[in-house]
Order: C-alpha cells, then structure tokens, then sequence
C-alpha cells in the first residue's frame, strides 16, 4: 500500500487516478464518474459529483472494499466500484 | 381521509419517525403494483386524518434498485395528498437532490431536516426559512429520535394538506425528464442557505471505527460481538421458550386433558396433539423472535451492522453475499426463523433469496439437541464432542456449497456501495417496537401455515383409525416403508423414516418420536437406539437431519418473507437433494471403507 502511495505522491497533478488506487490517509478532487447507470446514480446520491473532495480513510483486509469520505458522509465501496471513480490533484491528506 | 407518503434515503431516520408518529398501531399492508408490505398507520394531522405510508428508503427516483422500484410504482398507482420527503440534515447538501425530485413530481411536499441536533454537533448550520423560499416548500427541522420539532412538523404539513388539491398519482418517468438544471439548482440552494465547516473535527465515531475497523483487530472484535449477541439472544430466548412450553404443557395436562376425557379419543388426540401443539409451536417462536429483534435493531440501529458488511465483505463477496448475510447466517445457528426474518435488511432481492437459502443449513438449537441425545446415546463420551465438531463443520460445508452453486441464479443486481452512518446509541422504544412489531408479523403470517402442517403429520401418524400411534400401519409407517428404497442406501430405516416425518413440524420433535416410535424413554430409548444402528449409520442418520427439508416454522418463514412458492418449493427440495447425497457418500463410503 504505501508503494502505491509514494508513487502517487510524486505523479504529476493533471494524471488522472481511480480512488481503488488511493492508500489511505490520501485525497484527491473527483474528475469523473465511469461505470453502468445504476452505479453512477447511486454514486451521485451519495455525494460522488465531479469536483468534489474524497478521502480514502481506510481499506478492508484482505483486498476488502474501501472506506471513504466525502464531506460528512462516509461510505463503503468495493475496489471495482471504486475503479470508475477517477480523481485529480491527488496528495497525502494534511495532518 | 388524506394519504401523506414519508419518503427518504437510507439512514435518514425515516421510520424511526414513522414510529414516533405512529407508535405500535402500525400495519403492515399490500399495495397494487408493489411486491413489498409498506407499513401504514392513521395519524391526525391538524384538522385532518391521514393514512401515512412509510415507503422504503431510496436514493433516486430514477433508480434502479428494487425499493426505488417499489416507491416509483407506488407513487404511479396510489394517488397521495402530499408527501413528506425527509432528509438527514448533516448531508443536506447531496440529498436535497431527493427533496426536488419530489417538488417536480407536482405532489404538495413538506421537507422534514431531520438529525438536526446531529448536525449542529457537526457544526453545519442550516437557515431554514432562506431554503424554504429556494425549494418553494416548508421545511421543518427536528430529531425523530428525541421528538424535538415534531408538533411544529405536523403543524406545517396540516397546513400542507389545508392547501393542497385533490389526491393524484405521479407520473415520475416525465416530471423528471431534466436533470442538469437540478444540480445547479442544489449548487445555489446550499450556498445560500447552508453553512458547513471548512473541515471537520474528529467525531467520537472516528475514534471508535480507529478499533473497530482496525485491520487486524476489526474481525477478530467482529466475531467476540457476535458471539456476545448470540449468547445474550439465546440465554435469554431459550428460557423464556422453555417457559413458554411449560405453560402449555402444564394446561395441556391439568385444564385440557381432564376437560376432553370424555371425548372419543381420536377427537382428544386431534385437539390436544393436533390444534395445541400447533397453537404451542407458534407460540414457542414468540420469546425467541421478541428478544433477537430487539438485538437486531439495536445493532442496526446503532450504525454497526454496516461495518459489519465492511468487514466480511472481502468474505462474503467470493459467496455472492455480503456481511449482512454473515450476521444472519451466525444467528441462524440460535434459530432460523428470526434470521430469515431478519434478512429483510438486505434491500436487494436476489442476495436476500440467496441468503434465505443457505440460513436453513445452519445447525440450530433444536437440531443441536438431537444431535447430542443421538451421540451421547452411540458414541463414546470422549468421541461425542468431536461428532457434534463434525456436525458443526458439515453445516458450514453445506452452506457454502450452497450459496456456491446458487450465488449465478441470483445474482445481486446492486452495486455494493453504502452508507457507514455515524455511531447512535439506540433508543429503547426504537428496540421495543422492532421486537412486537416482528412478532405481529410472524403471528399474523404464519400461524395458519403451521397449524396446518402440525395437524397434518398428527393426521399422518395417527390414522387410519385403529393403528398404533406412529406405528407401521399408519400412513406415516406406509410413506416411511415406501421411501425404503430411497433411505435405505443411507442407512435409515423404516422407524427412522417415521421419526423423520415428525421432524418436519420441528426438529427437536424427533427424539420425541423415538419415543413413541420405539415405546420407550430416556436411557432405554437410548440403549435401544445404540443396539438398532451402527455408527455409521447414526452419523448418516444425523448429517441427514441436519440438512433435509427445514422446519414447518422455518418453510412457513421463508414463504411469508418470499412471497414465492416457486422459491419456497427450491428451498425445501435443495436442502433434501443435498441431505440425501451427502448421507449416500458418507454412509456407503463409510462400508466400502470396511466399516
């Protein structure tokens, strides 16, 4: 997990990335929505919109879904659905 | 009379006000052109008596999830006089997306903020009377759990109804043909009317998901959590269902027995053995379901069932379910009636059938004291703890060949994307009225189901007129020396077949049917046993009560909570295919081996 996340950190900010990828502590501002309509609704009503912040707060063991946060909601999602998400400006969340 | 439809996302707190507005007066109904029970209750509002509906918890009206499907086709074929959308008011800036969604639907609307203490403890605050204006709706905050704001909501929504026409259905595919302008519309309603901190500061539930989701602490902590509701459940159901059967024995013998001794004695044995027991066999489920709801719901309620499905998903996934049907599964191995109630949970039907199926193959207390009367009475003392392991092993086995070979034909449809609400201490009333709430519903739905079904294998065992209860000349004894070619390769033979009957009605009945099948009780039951089978054969005999056809309470279950015959006929035959090969393999594999 951590390789993962110094990479990121050091990629250049215009690279799109999907939040499955983010090790936690990391955020990043959601550029887009990809998948089948029923996901993307779902994740619309749960606060994925393009431009918002999202915060990876922890990964399940055992390639588990993700926990993340999005302004005061936090929710659950599994690595696949969290792949059609793709984020800019990624960085390490300030402490 | 008026109708008000309540209508909300998940987590909202929406029936939690349901109930506060309604108490336990509740009922639960059918709907034309809806396939789920909606709760509805008749409440006065101002001047008016509304029937409020509780609708199932959505996230858009276009959505394509079974519940969205229920309150689209509610919401085209009931006409309702306005509807009340509620909204978590910590989250107003993404579920507004609900309230107007509701607005172009054309139906009057009251928008409900509810959690507004919550919210305040987060810091957002929300200007209530600017966002009024922007939706062109009242908007009443309050906190269903502590009924803060509640008058002043019913208030607002009788002056609703005062001003709203005629009662109409929506049409919701047209009224929301243009999204885009919406989004914008949220965009200027939440800078105008709704301040939210910069960044927020840690919440207890912070620190308490920091253990609980620890990622290598979090399963572990799981399983203990488990096992304490298990334990609590079952220390304090079983009791109270010992006690229950006790009053209805101790009637049975000192009020109905002296009152039918004049009776003929096939109409005594059709009354005392055929309508009691069935009146005592429902009756028996009461305290279980009572007490494992009220834990349900305060798991539920208090934010960690959802963690629970974070937790075990990485498990549960490669089954085709999720960690809400783990928490299922474990209580099954307590009872199964309650954990197949309890999969209403899950909102997706197909994982829910799925779950329905494999929660019958877990070992429940009832089969749990066949199982130790049968090894202690053939097995060694130091070999029967490792029978009962076994036992236990086999029925995990067989829940996961189950949900392997079935996880394709129902496959969820539903993303696995949800909420992880804050942590919220559960509300007594919440918990007392999820507890008789459920039992209503047991009562009312499958009470006929097994009354029949308990009359029917007193019929069976009792008839034709004349023959000895149970014995060969009944029809139990005909269909238990028809089925010999079937049972015999597995080592079970015609008395047994009969005692296999009688477990259909529950499976704790069988030693009771030894008894009467053999004519004798306790250690010479037990001694006769051991000498008529093997162990081989006793362990066939026991890997097949384990698995065939699940209890009559347990089939009337899974029909009430189905709605399907179809699924109800695939969830008696599986169980019984299964049973049969797996004793077939065990018990001929057994003598090939030489013993």
């Amino acid at each position: 997990m951590m390789q993962i996340g110094m990479t990121l950190k050091s990629a250049p900010m215009t690279t799109r990335t999907p939040l499955s990828h983010l090790a936690p502590g990391q955020q990043g501002v959601i550029a887009a929505v990809d998948g089948p309509e029923g996901l993307r609704q779902r994740l619309a009503a749960l606060g994925f919109r393009a431009g918002r912040a999202v915060v990876v707060l922890r990964r399940a063991s055992l390639r588990g879904p993700l926990h993340v946060r999005l302004g005061t909601t936090d929710v659950a999602l599994r690595q696949a659905e969290a792949g059609g998400v793709s984020l800019r400006a990624v960085e390490p969340q300030a402490a | 009379m008026k109708r008000v439809a309540l209508l909300g996302m998940p987590n909202t707190g929406k029936s939690t006000l349901f109930n506060r507005l309604t108490g336990s007066h509740a009922r639960v109904g059918n709907w034309p052109g809806v396939t789920v029970d909606l709760s509805t209750a008749r409440v006065l509002v101002g001047a008016h008596m509304v029937e409020l509906v509780d609708l199932p918890g959505l996230y858009d009206l276009h959505g394509f999830s079974d519940d969205e499907l229920v309150v689209r086709h509610f919401l085209e074929a009931a006409p309702v006089d306005a509807v009340a959308v509620i909204l978590n008011s910590s989250q107003v800036d993404r579920q507004l997306a609900l309230a107007l969604q509701v607005k172009a639907l054309g139906l009057p609307t009251l928008v409900i903020l509810n959690m507004a203490d919550e919210a305040r403890r987060f810091g957002i605050e929300i200007d209530t009377a600017r966002l009024e204006k922007g939706l062109g709706a009242p908007v009443a905050p309050i906190s269903a759990r502590f009924g803060t704001g509640v008058p002043d909501a019913l208030a607002k929504l009788a002056r609703v109804l005062d001003e709203a026409g005629p009662a109409r259905q929506a049409s919701v595919r047209e009224a929301l043909a243009e999204d885009h302008r919406r989004e914008e519309q949220i965009e200027s309603l939440v800078r105008q009317s709704v301040v939210v901190p910069e960044r927020l500061s840690e919440q207890a539930s912070d620190r308490i998901d920091r253990v609980v989701l620890h990622p290598w602490l979090g399963l572990p902590l799981f399983f203990l959590a488990m096992l304490a509701v298990f334990q609590a459940v079952f220390w304090l159901g079983s009791p109270l269902q010992d006690g229950v059967e006790a009053v209805f024995d101790f009637l049975k013998s000192h009020a109905l027995e002296p009152a039918f001794a004049a009776f003929p004695p096939l109409l005594r044995g059709f009354l005392l053995d055929g309508i009691w027991a069935g009146l005592g066999t429902v009756a028996a489920f009461v305290p279980l379901i009572v007490v494992f709801f009220f834990f349900l719901a305060a798991v539920e309620d208090s934010g960690y069932l959802s963690r629970a499905a974070f937790l075990t998903d990485a498990l549960m996934s490669r089954l085709g379910l999720d960690g809400r049907a783990f928490v299922m599964l474990l209580m099954g191995f307590g009872c199964n009636v309650p954990a197949i109630m309890g999969t209403r949970v899950m909102r997706d039907r197909p994982m829910r059938l799925l779950s329905m199926l494999t929660i019958p193959m877990s070992l429940c207390s009832a089969r749990l004291q066949v199982f130790v009367f049968l090894a202690a009475a053939v097995f060694a003392p130091s070999r029967a703890p490792w029978v009962l392991f076994g036992l236990y092993v086999a029925s995990f086995a067989a829940v996961i060949v189950t949900a392997l070979l079935f996880r394709r034909r129902f496959e969820s449809r539903e993303p696995f994307v949800i909420e992880l609400p804050p942590y919220r201490m559960p509300t007594l009333r919440q918990v007392w009225l999820r507890g008789w709430g459920e039992v209503k519903h047991f009562l009312r739905r499958a009470t006929r189901f097994i009354f029949v079904g308990v009359i029917a294998v007193w019929i069976l065992t009792h008839f034709p007129a004349g023959a000895a209860p149970a014995g060969p000349d009944t029809w139990a004894g005909w269909i238990g020396h028809a089925l010999q070619p079937v049972l015999g390769p597995l080592g079970i033979d015609e008395k047994l077949a009969v005692a296999l009957i009688f477990g259909f009605v529950a499976k704790e009945i069988v030693i009771g049917a030894f008894a009467v099948i053999y004519g004798l009780e306790g250690d010479a039951l037990a001694a006769n046993l051991a000498q008529s089978m093997d162990w081989v054969a006793a362990t066939s005999f026991m890997i097949f009560t384990l698995i065939y056809t699940p209890c009559l309470s347990t089939v009337a279950t899974l029909r009430t909570e189905s709605k399907s015959l179809s699924f109800t006929a695939l969830a008696v035959a599986w169980p019984l295919a299964l049973a049969w090969a797996a004793s077939f393999a065990f018990y001929q594999g057994m003598r090939a081996l030489g013993y």
